[in-house]
């Protein structure tokens, strides 16, 4: 595969709090055009892993390249969904305009969002089902309507690589089908999709691609070569002994 | 009323809304504690400069004075990197350090001049009218309002301008920041105008009302709407309310004009606190009532579509039975059978009740939810 091919590169990656070392010495290469999951167990860096490569972080060593060019000069390409936990929803907005503040930087400093704008906005919430919701105030949603929003806020800002930290959790079936139609269509568009994802138990279902790790990393590339049960248990630390007839095992709880 | 009353009204109004604009995003990014905090510690900056230039009007105690409220942030950020101190106990660590070095400069060397502690808590609003601000040998006005209001437009600028950046960076600061609205310096910003702000208007209202006036109007306003803009000029509004309303009360009590406009904060609060329409107290209270009934309602409905058709239906249908049944108290069985009856969502005859169309209706609507 050419060096240009790859959507993300990360190359010596290492992040540090003052005292323990959260990653070692990560290298990704992820191509173009595929949905990849971030899996490991709690605590093993992986929120970290995005927020150091969006630079939300600071790395201690690392660089990190989006096709093939530095981040800072690729921002533009980047879309991010944090947590939905990330964020007071309370605070005094409507749904339309959260999703708005995904063009706020196609927009750049002081700029309005005009009509065009609400447009895009509203085609947006229609895709992930909520248009209804346009003016209902942000605290009044339920967890799954929550995630759409978010959803809706990262097609807005019509990005190339996307990082999603756990779009599934707490999310009701019907919205987790609706995601995943939603991050096939994406990947059908050449866009490229990184997810932290909890569910070891969906991961070759959703996923083309994959990411382990723990601290370091495990193993990425393509799921059927990589989500291996040898690869899984240096990754869980034997906790999963067995992937398709333990599934209880396979649930690492929830991170935080 | 006299010239006077109404300058001193006017300083004050002015005061309220440039405290009570950034205020609304001090509560909304949960620091509103900076307030009290920079309104102690932009002494020790004005102490500084009016060491360096020996003159209490000079705009350098401004600048010096705004520099030092962001050094404060610039300490609490530090203490609370090295993760051995929370952010608030950090504000709590900073701020009276700072504050105190200005009271022990002030009171060892600047006893005499007007820069006594009393002041700088409770500010002298009465006398503010008489430093008057002149231009070209005109008299433009109290030094306090020119002053005020200058702030005041800075402000209004400052959130017109960069609405959105400063919505979006205390939303989801994540977002800016990959964004590229720099959410730091954002931050930096706000405590900028907030040090500004607080300089201007302690001098004049003291700092407990600069506190008040950051914090109580937002927070007041926040119980009244779910929306930014009109939080914003509702804060503004609230502001100017306690501000005139304060000081009639002080007129008319012969007391504190500043303290009296701080309780009229308060005391807006505390009504809306209770009676806003949907997220006051009582309106909670109702609506958990309201909930408690209609939960109860719905149990009923449930039970009795469990056993509709079968052969102990014609037992389980008596009201007489039904607190036993439901394991509820009997008064409370026969209010739920009442309530019930009169949504129409059973019937009661002989004794017994059936369930209406509707009330099956809701009993499946409930169960499939």
């Amino acid at each position: 595969m050419a060096e240009n091919d790859y959507a993300l590169e990360v190359n010596d990656l290492t992040v540090a709090y003052e005292h323990e070392p959260v990653l070692w010495d990560i290298d990704l290469d992820v191509p173009s055009g595929v949905i990849m999951a971030i899996v490991g167990p709690n605590g093993a860096g992986k929120t970290t892993l995005i927020k150091a490569i969006l630079g939300l972080i600071e790395p201690a060593a690392g660089q990190v390249l989006i096709f093939d060019q530095p981040y800072n000069e690729q921002r533009h390409l980047v879309g991010y969904v944090p947590q939905r936990r990330s964020v007071d929803w309370d605070f005094p907005t409507t749904v339309e305009d959260v999703v708005m503040m995904g063009l706020y930087g196609q927009l750049g400093w002081i700029k309005r969002p005009t009509r065009h704008h609400r447009a895009i906005t509203h085609e947006a919430l229609e895709k992930v089902g909520i248009v209804n919701l346009a003016d209902r105030q942000i605290s009044q949603l339920s967890g799954g309507q929550q995630q759409r929003v978010f959803l809706a806020r990262a097609l807005v800002q019509d990005a190339q690589v996307y990082f999603m930290d756990e779009p599934f959790q707490g999310v009701d079936a019907t919205t987790e089908r609706a995601i995943v139609t939603l991050l096939q269509e994406l990947r059908q568009q050449g866009k490229t999709i990184i997810v932290v994802h909890h569910d070891l138990q969906t991961v070759t279902e959703y996923f083309d691609w994959v990411t382990l790790l723990n601290v370091r990393k495990i193993a990425s590339g393509p799921v059927e070569w990589t989500f291996t049960a040898e690869n899984l248990r240096e990754t869980y630390g034997g906790r999963v002994s067995f992937l398709k007839s333990q599934p209880e095992m396979m649930q690492p709880g929830q991170e935080q | 009323m006299t010239m006077l009353q109404f300058e001193i009204q006017l300083i004050a109004a002015t005061t309220a809304i440039a405290c009570s604009l950034v205020g609304v995003f001090l509560v909304l990014r949960r620091i509103a504690m900076a307030s009290d905090a920079i309104s102690h510690t932009v002494v020790l900056g004005i102490v500084i400069a009016f060491f360096l230039v020996r003159d209490l009007n000079s705009p350098l105690l401004i600048i010096s004075a705004a520099a030092t409220g962001v050094v404060t942030f610039v300490f609490v950020e530090l203490l609370t990197k090295t993760e051995l101190v929370k952010e608030d106990a950090a504000i709590g660590l900073v701020f009276p350090a700072l504050f105190s070095i200005a009271v022990i400069l002030i009171s060892r060397y600047a006893t005499g001049v007007h820069l006594d502690i009393d002041s700088v808590l409770l500010g002298e609003l009465a006398f503010a009218p008489f430093s008057r601000f002149s231009l070209f040998g005109v008299d433009i006005g109290p030094n306090a309002l020119v002053v005020m209001s200058i702030i005041t437009v800075i402000n209004l600028v400052f959130i017109i301008l960069l609405y959105k950046e400063l919505k979006l960076s205390t939303f989801d600061a994540g977002l800016a920041a990959t964004l590229g609205f720099m959410p730091g310096i954002l931050h930096y910003a706000l405590i900028s105008l907030v040090s500004i702000t607080a300089v201007g208007a302690f001098e004049a209202v003291g700092s407990i009302l600069v506190v008040a006036l950051m914090i109580g109007p937002p927070a007041t306003a926040y119980l009244l709407t779910d929306r930014l803009p009109t939080m914003l000029g509702l804060s503004a509004i609230l502001g100017v309310v306690s501000a005139v309303s304060g000081y009639w009360v002080a007129h008319l009590l012969d007391s504190s004009i500043a303290g009296s406009m701080a309780t009229m904060v308060g005391v807006l609060f505390l009504v809306t606190f209770l009676f806003a329409p949907n997220r006051g107290v009582i309106a909670l209270i109702r609506r958990r009532k309201r909930q408690k009934w209609d939960f109860a309602k719905k149990m009923l409905v449930i039970h009795l579509l469990n056993h509709e058709g079968k052969p102990d239906y014609a037992y389980e249908s008596r009201v007489d039975h039904m607190h036993e049944e439901m394991s509820w108290k009997p008064e409370f069985a026969r209010q739920v059978v009442n309530r019930a009856v009169n949504s129409k969502w059973i019937d009661r005859k002989n004794g017994r009740v059936d369930l209406t169309e509707k009330g099956r209706q809701i009993a499946h609507q409930t169960m499939e939810s």
